[in-house]
């Protein structure tokens, strides 16, 4: 699905990140693990073509990210990958439903309302529609939050730190959720965290080191 | 879902500051148009009032006081002509016609104008009821007066000694002699609208009582021609040779004054246009604190926003688009604000009408639309999109990952 060959990224003249090759397949499901610092964040970054890498070669689905113009980049970012950050951040003003029609506005696509209601269904905020996000427990944000990553079909999944700060129970709904929305529209889901409690639920593990 | 939605969730989300850069700019917004239409207007009615008036003759003085009290009926006159006098210029080769006017009382505040019909046909204005007068005390009304105080066909009144300065107290009023009204007129939209006509005769009865004249009507005929006097002649010129030669010779060879009601009423508007211009710069200084404003609460709210604008960016958003974002915002309030303050013009215009109405003056309406005021909507525009340049350009350098990272 992705392909990642001697990708260095260096801030400010520090290497905060090394990858010599990591390959992953369509569909699959993978933990980035690291200390703070070891550069899981900048790795989510780079694979969301938020952040071009100081130097290697980034694949996804077939597509060289360094091929792209800046523009593309953006409608291809809007189109196949999906981001949760760990603080949410929905759009305040808007409501959960225009937060997830923006979504697919923002990406260039065709605005649908029916796939909004049904992703809104299938998390159950359904009855949110029309809830500003400060009307929202934490977890209807959350699971808001997991809709806008995935209404667009997204082949690729990205969630930084998506259970910290969450006590047991919340962490494993946070985790379930993204599990099961990720196998329900294909997309492969790489999560980056350095919470222990996840590890062991999934199989696939990418440990980055600390940089010195 | 657009861009406009989405500017206009976040204005309603500042709803107050919102409301502020609204107002402040439609406070400058509404100067300007109020100058514009007042101004405009002003300036047609003057214009033609002393349409086809080419030269007025009054009694020694101030040559703008003669224009502003025989033509506009505005200042008080500056003294009254002998009428042999004006006889003799009546016949004088250059002169082609000479409407006579004799100024000296007023009803409730509007004058009461002795003249000849001449008058009337000058101004084109038609009767809508009545005749015109025929014999002195004989009056007809101007349209704005009948509308204004009520006196319909044969009605009486008296008439107060004066130019109508003040009402009530204080007025000698000449109660021996009443008007009589005969005929209104019809609606001009000039200066015969607030005036009450009668026969120059009618002026001459009301203050002749020292010579003891029962018989009202004989009043011409039998006043000795030295006692009768004019407050002002409109004349009309032959040729247009007379311009050049006969204000002189009024000057040199009479008693009289001539004034040029084109060369007084420019200058009259070169003075006026001192203070519209004081305030025209006033109302501009409105709208750029406005423009100050705006941006300085888009760019508030820029920094409030860096973590939308960044999510917005992981969403597929280009650099260019949260640039539209924010200029949009800018437009928007902008084009709001000059709605509001040109909608709020036309009412203060209107408003500004009924005062100078109250106060029988040239007539303003708020009820007109000018086609400079489109202007007023693209410096509106142009003012709110500068403001939000330097935040849209903000928008534009957002750095996703280094915001996404410190959020």
């Amino acid at each position: 699905m992705f392909n990642v060959q001697n990708l260095k990224h260096t801030y400010n003249g520090t290497e905060v990140l090394n990858v010599a090759a990591w390959r992953v397949e369509q569909g699959s499901q993978w933990l980035v693990l690291g200390p703070s610092g070891s550069g899981k964040t900048t790795l989510l970054h780079i694979l969301a073509g938020i952040l071009r890498p100081t130097a290697g070669s980034v694949g996804i689905a077939g597509q060289d990210v360094r091929g792209l113009s800046p523009n593309q980049l953006d409608r291809f970012r809007g189109q196949h990958i999906g981001i949760v950050l760990q603080r949410l951040h929905l759009i305040p003003s808007l409501t959960v439903m225009n937060n997830l029609l923006l979504a697919q506005y923002l990406a260039g696509l065709p605005q649908e309302g029916a796939r909004v209601r049904e992703v809104m269904t299938g998390l159950d905020v359904a009855d949110k529609a029309g809830a500003y996000p400060h009307e929202l427990s934490f977890g209807q944000a959350q699971r808001v939050a997991v809709a806008r990553a995935v209404v667009n079909r997204p082949k690729l999944l990205l969630a930084d730190e998506p259970t910290s700060n969450l006590d047991d129970a919340r962490c494993a709904q946070a985790y379930g959720l993204l599990e099961s929305q990720a196998r329900a529209c294909g997309a492969t889901l790489v999560i980056a965290t350095h919470d222990q409690r996840i590890k062991a639920r999934m199989s696939n593990h990418y440990e980055l080191k600390a940089q010195p | 879902m657009n861009l406009a939605t989405v500017s206009l969730a976040y204005l309603r989300a500042r709803a107050l500051s919102t409301t502020l850069n609204v107002l402040l700019l439609a406070l400058g917004i509404a100067t300007i148009t109020l100058l514009l239409l007042a101004t405009s207007q002003l300036e047609e009615r003057m214009r033609r009032d002393a349409q086809g008036i080419d030269l007025v003759v009054g009694a020694k003085g101030s040559p703008m006081q003669i224009i502003l009290s025989s033509i506009y009926q505005l200042d008080v006159p500056t003294g009254n002509v002998s009428w042999k006098q004006a006889q003799e210029l009546a016949r004088h080769r250059m002169v082609k016609k000479v409407i006579p006017l004799a100024l000296a009382d007023n009803y409730r505040g509007y004058r009461v104008v002795g003249t000849n019909h001449d008058y009337v046909a000058h101004y084109n204005a038609r009767l809508a009821q009545g005749r015109l007068w025929q014999a002195p005390l004989e009056v007809v009304l101007g349209a704005e007066i009948v509308a204004q105080t009520g006196l319909a066909m044969g009605a009486t009144f008296i008439g107060a000694h004066g130019m109508g300065a003040g009402e009530g107290e204080g007025e000698v009023m000449h109660e021996t002699h009443s008007y009589r009204v005969v005929g209104v007129l019809a609606p001009t939209g000039t200066v015969v609208d607030r005036v009450v006509l009668t026969d120059v005769a009618s002026v001459w009865a009301v203050h002749a009582d020292q010579y003891d004249i029962k018989d009202v009507a004989r009043v011409a005929e039998l006043m000795p021609d030295d006692e009768k006097e004019l407050t002002a002649l409109l004349i009309q010129y032959a040729s247009p040779l007379a311009a050049a030669m006969l204000p002189r010779y009024i000057n040199q060879n009479s008693a009289m004054q001539a004034a040029s009601p084109a060369y007084e009423t420019a200058r009259l508007f070169t003075i006026i246009g001192v203070g519209v211009d004081v305030l025209r710069g006033f109302a501009l200084v409105l709208v750029l604190a406005a423009g100050l404003s705006v941006f300085i609460a888009l760019y508030n709210a820029l920094l409030e926003r860096r973590y939308d604008l960044a999510v917005m960016r992981t969403l597929g958003a280009s650099p260019g688009k949260l640039m539209a974002l924010m200029l949009f915002e800018g437009a928007l309030l902008a084009v709001i604000g000059a709605a509001l303050g040109i909608a709020l013009g036309h009412v203060l215009t209107e408003m500004l009408g009924f005062a100078f109405k109250a106060a029988k003056q040239v007539s303003v309406t708020g009820w007109v639309w000018m086609n400079a005021e489109l202007w007023l909507v693209v410096l509106a525009l142009g003012v709110g999109v500068v403001a939000a340049l330097l935040p849209a350009w903000r928008a534009y350098r957002t750095d996703i990952a280094g915001t996404l990272a410190r959020g």
